[in-house]
């Protein structure tokens, strides 16, 4: 048996639905007998009866509400169709959900689901990675998992968390990526995983770069590079532990996102690593992001505007001489 | 659907009042009080932030806190002091969050107007207008999930918020969700110096409840007993499970948007209509011409509510503010999972 991302963030609502009489998901599409725009909740609504419920077209409105019902001791997951199109909810999560505990002392635990990243053919409006704007707010988590245990784990411990999770579900990795089967305990929030060993580089990334990543170090394993490659898992909390300890191992340090360039994720993961990090350093530290433009349609355009394993292998060969 | 245009009472001849006439009034009165007080300590500079009154909104408002029971959702605004007291929020509340006591709901966190207690069902307004209404949706939503019965919820609104997005989806979404809620929107004609004409265009505003399948209802909210009669009418249809009502109260903003403001820009010639009379004074004047209470009672309410906000004001202002390196900043109630930058 082989289970996708996709399909365990489908078993870990279902499990939420069925262990938490508390827990219903909320958004468009996501009830009847559709299950949503990528059926991350097939099924659901016919066996959880009345805790599926579609919403109209009113992103606002639907975090809105989630806030509300998770004051009142609910914990709604909301399913966002497209992260891009939570910009309209941006209010509601950051301005209510993120300032709710510190204002009030009394803590919202929501969990918005942002189907995220880039497909061929999506175009500027169903592609884009929203995690470096949560997390540029306080009173937010931010999950990007990068594997299909991650994507159950993760689910079932943002539902479980008193605070509002943002679960950042990357659409690039939903029928990609497949395991044996579901773990049964998953690594907390808040550390970082080292997916491959390495002792030259450390590329630190998440969500599907982690993937991008592994590709061009087993390539550069061919040319006799050992790079190390870390997946953060969460980007709020940021474990910058992990990554210090790592770059301690290497000396060097590229860090690569899916998202556009201007400030975020990896410019983050830079400033502490040099801050906190600047005698391990032997050399100056480097990040990729997609490129400062809309995200393009056509699939040659959109596989040159975000970071492929071409220009990863490019950037840390580069490293690599110095 | 139902339509009712409420008369403008101006001319008309005092009929008895509403049985929670002086129940009201005297949260109104308790309201003008505080407020006023607060202006003279904004005034002395002993109010850092702004102050936001209510001024001429007192019935409406008052209205509102008066007829929710115990178990319901109240969603107050920036005006809504009368409907906050009388829903049972402490003066000290007020007072706390105003000087910026760390004792109040909001430690000196958040100030003025945005305070609450979400756990005692009064929501802590944002200053994003329309936020709260799909908030209280929500809320009542949960309620219903957990099976409790008899419960409604009460959102307030100006027809300054009811021109945002927020307010639009949030209206629409209680429809779609069919909760027990009551919107009261008061029209004071202005949004901070906007008036009407450029806020909508449209002939009523209450025309707007059939478009999204509320029942709507007008008022006249300097009528306090029209304020009650109206509003309790449909907290009581919402209860008895009827569709969610709009109410649209028309009043005059007799203040500033804030006490910053000086509201220069108000007309001598809005200033005469109808809806600019103060609900104060014409409470005061049913009071008189139907002789509900005498004189000499009134001022013994009087005193007793300079006394009640002296009490608040001083027990306030003795206490110790917030301070910056002692204070736990930690937005999160997670402990394990704050981000180690500091």
């Amino acid at each position: 048996m082989s289970i996708t991302y996709l399909e365990a963030i489908r078993e870990a609502q279902a499990k939420l639905l069925r262990d938490d009489e508390r827990v219903f998901i909320y958004g468009q599409d996501v009830g009847g007998t559709f299950g949503g725009a990528f059926k991350a909740t097939k099924g659901l609504a016919k066996e959880f009866p009345g805790r599926v419920l579609n919403t109209p077209i009113s992103e606002d409105a639907m975090v809105g509400a989630a806030i509300g019902a998770a004051i009142e001791g609910m914990r709604p997951i909301v399913e966002m169709q497209f992260a891009d199109f939570s910009s309209i909810a941006l209010n509601q999560i950051l301005n209510n959900a993120g300032t709710h505990y510190w204002r009030t002392n009394v803590p919202v635990p929501i969990t918005v689901r942002l189907p995220s990243g880039g497909t061929k053919g999506s175009g500027p409006f169903h592609s884009q990675s929203m995690e470096s704007i949560y997390a540029h707010y306080p009173g937010l988590i931010v999950m990007t998992p990068a594997t299909v245990e991650d994507a159950y784990t993760m689910l079932i411990e943002a539902v479980a968390i008193d605070d509002p999770v943002v679960y950042c579900e990357h659409k690039y990795l939903y029928y990609h990526l497949k395991a044996d089967k579901l773990p049964t305990q998953g690594v907390p929030t808040g550390t970082a995983r080292i997916a491959r060993e390495g002792r030259d580089l450390t590329i630190v990334s998440y969500s599907a770069m982690v993937h991008e990543a592994l590709a061009v170090a087993e390539q550069l394993a061919g040319e006799g590079f050992e790079i190390e490659v870390i997946d953060l898992r969460s980007v709020k909390p940021l474990d910058t532990n992990t990554v210090l300890a790592s770059v301690a191992r290497t000396g060097r340090l590229l860090c690569v996102g899916e998202s556009f360039p201007w400030g975020g994720v990896t410019a983050e993961v830079i400033a502490r690593a040099a801050a906190e990090g600047f005698h391990l350093l032997d050399a100056a530290p480097q990040r990729l992001n997609a490129k400062d433009t809309p995200i393009p349609y056509h699939p040659n355009l959109w596989s040159a505007h975000r970071p492929n394993a071409k220009e990863i292998a490019r950037k840390a060969r580069a490293l690599l001489r110095e | 659907m139902l339509q009712t245009a409420q008369r403008q009472s101006k001319t008309k001849k005092p009929s008895p009042p509403h049985e929670r006439f002086l129940e009201a009034y005297r949260w109104m009165l308790l309201t003008r009080t505080l407020e006023e007080k607060l202006v003279s300590l904004y005034r002395g500079g002993l109010i850092t932030g702004g102050v936001y009154i209510g001024k001429g909104q007192e019935a409406v408002s008052a209205a509102c806190g008066l007829f929710l029971q115990k178990g319901d959702i109240f969603a107050p605004l920036i005006r809504d002091q009368a409907g906050r007291s009388a829903f049972g929020e402490p003066l000290l509340d007020v007072t706390r969050t105003y000087l910026g006591s760390r004792q109040g709901p909001m430690r000196g966190r958040d100030g003025n107007i945005h305070r609450g207690r979400p756990q005692q069902n009064q929501l802590a307004m944002v200053s994003h207008l329309g936020a709260m209404i799909s908030v209280t949706v929500g809320a009542l939503m949960a309620k219903r999930f957990k099976g409790e019965k008899d419960f409604i919820g009460l959102a307030c609104i100006g027809e300054g918020g009811m021109q945002t997005g927020a307010f639009h989806e949030g209206m629409n979404i209680a429809a779609v969700e069919q909760v027990p809620l009551v919107i009261v929107a008061t029209n004071n004609h202005y949004a901070y110096s906007t008036q009407n004409d450029r806020e909508f265009a449209c002939h009523d505003l209450v025309d707007r409840a059939i478009g999204y399948g509320f029942e709507g209802y007008s008022l006249d909210g300097t009528d306090l007993s029209a304020c009650l009669e109206i509003i309790g009418g449909a907290v009581k249809r919402a209860r008895a499970g009827r569709p969610p009502q709009l109410v649209v109260a028309s009043v005059l903003r007799l203040s500033g948007h804030g006490e910053h403001d000086d509201a220069s820009y108000v007309t001598e010639e809005i200033k005469r209509e109808p809806f600019a009379r103060d609900c104060l004074k014409v409470a005061e004047q049913t009071i008189a011409d139907l002789n509900l209470v005498d004189a000499k009672t009134l001022t013994e309410w009087r005193k007793e509510a300079v006394a009640k906000v002296d009490e608040a004001i001083a027990t306030a202002q003795k206490e110790a503010p917030p301070e910056g390196d002692k204070e736990d900043w930690c937005a999160i109630s997670v402990r394990d999972l704050v981000d180690s930058l500091q």
